[in-house]
């Protein structure tokens, strides 16, 4: 499995023609008490920059974009009980939404995990 | 609010001090500010169970000298600033010639002078437009070397009787003895204070005026105490959501007459009797309620927030209106918002459909204030 970020703080996992998206730890941190998360239906086909998801907290709601393009085929639904999940465990339980990626070359223009650190630590 | 990053932002008397306790600053009135510190709802809940510290700083603080003062202010207020007595504060409008909302402020009468509290993004129109309409013998001091300090929740007053605050002249209360809506000057020592029974979070608290040179000193001693956090401007405005309390910019400005935003208590009978205030006759005509739209309170149906500038539409999708407020609600656990509805929907229990982002949230007319207020009223006699 290899993990990639993007300059829009949302981290893809793949594994064969499955991705996993989710927000980083650097972006819930951002964001603070995270308490609804708008996932995409299960079926949407998402192109590259689409808005696929909203992360609301206390204060905002946040546009979380499409990292790949995809078919959406499964949210995670526990974050409709726990949306704190986020907060509590970003990169993990808190993912958002599973898609089959459509074109896997776009995974070429993301960063991975040493070039996303960098990327954070010059914000 | 503002977002515009190119613009030169000020920086607060106690911008190190925020910075050192890890706050995140943020933009906002035209100054970098605490937005929060350990987290929007951890603050929230903190100031309604304990006491918290909000750096207020950006606001203007104004002082009017003059004889007639009361009587000239009220010539742009609706409020009976000349009835009130020395030690008493009143929320009042500044209004435009038009009966638009200019600002919302607070005055006191000091007894010597009015003090006013003014919104920090409009300070410098509303002391524009003063200076424009007041008589020149009034003059107007603009107190840019005063911080000001809100410690607001139900421990507040047990915190601020630990400093050992004495009244600056023999006679006067200590602060623990005002009731809401009163104040008076102190000091800490020897510095100088100037404290008001009043906030905007709907807890008993106090805001401190106090010269921008000592304000880390008081800030530190009040958040040594383990009952006083220092809490940031994300909280201040879940809170006063909470409260019910309208916020300038958001929830009313200067298109916006006085009985539509929900605020008749701030026309005061004596002033509707005179009718001599900026815009009386446009204002009046819409008294007690005959605006056709109406500031009001709602409950979101579901867990996902209504946010400022969401449409509020009818059965046909029309837009009929909109949230200006919008919120999750730390201490109800759910979505809060504040509206302007057609005064045919405005009354409680009236459900309403917000659009947003292409989906319809069902909402409902609530009272407010959302959460009790806790205020520490003068018992009535």
């Amino acid at each position: 499995m290899s993990r990639y970020y993007t300059d829009e703080h949302e981290w893809v996992d793949v594994e064969g023609e499955t991705a996993t998206v989710g927000i980083t730890d650097y972006a819930q941190e951002q964001l603070g008490d995270i308490v609804f998360v708008e996932t995409p239906e299960i079926g949407a086909e998402l192109s590259q920059g689409d808005d696929a998801a909203v992360v609301e907290s206390v204060k905002a709601a946040s546009d979380v974009y499409a990292a790949v393009s995809g078919t959406v085929v499964e949210v995670n639904d526990a974050l409709e009980d726990e949306p704190a999940l986020v907060n509590s465990s970003a990169e993990e339980d808190g993912w958002f939404f599973r898609v089959t990626l459509s074109d896997k070359s776009e995974l070429d223009d993301l960063m991975g995990e040493k070039a996303y650190k960098a990327f954070v630590d010059g914000l | 609010m503002s977002d515009n990053k190119t613009e030169t932002l000020k920086t607060l008397p106690l911008d190190s001090w925020h910075r050192s306790l890890g706050g995140r600053m943020v933009p906002f009135a035209g100054y970098e500010m605490p937005v929060q510190y350990e987290g929007v709802m951890a603050e929230h809940l903190w100031t309604r169970e304990n006491a918290g510290l909000f750096d207020v700083s950006h606001m203007g603080q104004v002082q009017l000298n003059g004889e007639g003062a009361a009587e000239a202010l009220e010539a742009i207020t609706p409020g009976n600033i000349s009835a009130l007595g020395a030690g008493k504060i009143r929320y009042t409008l500044l209004l435009a010639q038009d009966g638009g909302i200019l600002d919302d402020l607070m005055v006191t009468n000091t007894g010597r002078n009015l003090y006013l509290v003014v919104n920090g993004a409009t300070k410098h129109h509303d002391i524009a437009y003063m200076r424009g309409q007041l008589p020149e013998h009034i003059t107007l001091n603009h107190m840019e070397d005063a911080a000001l300090l809100a410690l607001q929740g139900p421990k507040a007053a047990d915190a601020l009787a630990k400093l050992n605050i004495q009244p600056l002249e023999a006679g006067w209360p200590v602060p623990n003895e005002l009731y809401f809506m009163e104040a008076g000057p102190f000091l800490w020592g020897d510095i100088p204070l100037g404290i008001s029974r009043s906030g905007y979070t709907g807890e008993d608290g106090f805001e401190i005026s106090v010269p921008a040179e000592h304000a880390e000193k008081l800030a530190a001693a009040l958040c040594a105490m383990d009952e006083v956090k220092p809490i940031g401007l994300g909280a201040r405005d879940s809170l006063r959501l909470e409260a019910g309390l309208p916020l300038y910019g958001h929830d009313m400005d200067a298109n916006v007459l006085p009985v539509e935003a929900n605020l008749n208590f701030a026309l005061s009978k004596a002033r509707r009797e005179e009718a001599n205030f900026a815009g009386a006759e446009r204002v009046l005509a819409q008294y007690p309620n005959k605006a056709d739209k109406k500031r009001v309170g709602l409950f979101v149906n579901g867990r996902q927030p209504v946010r400022e500038g969401a449409n509020v539409v009818d059965a046909d999708d029309k837009v009929i209106g909109a949230v200006t407020s919008g919120g999750f609600s730390p201490t109800l656990q759910k979505p809060i918002a504040m509206a302007y509805v057609p005064a045919a929907l405005s009354e409680t229990g009236t459900e309403i459909i917000v659009e947003q982002r292409g989906k319809r949230i069902a909402c409902m007319v609530a009272d407010m204030p959302f959460v009790p207020h806790n205020y520490h009223r003068k018992p009535k006699l």
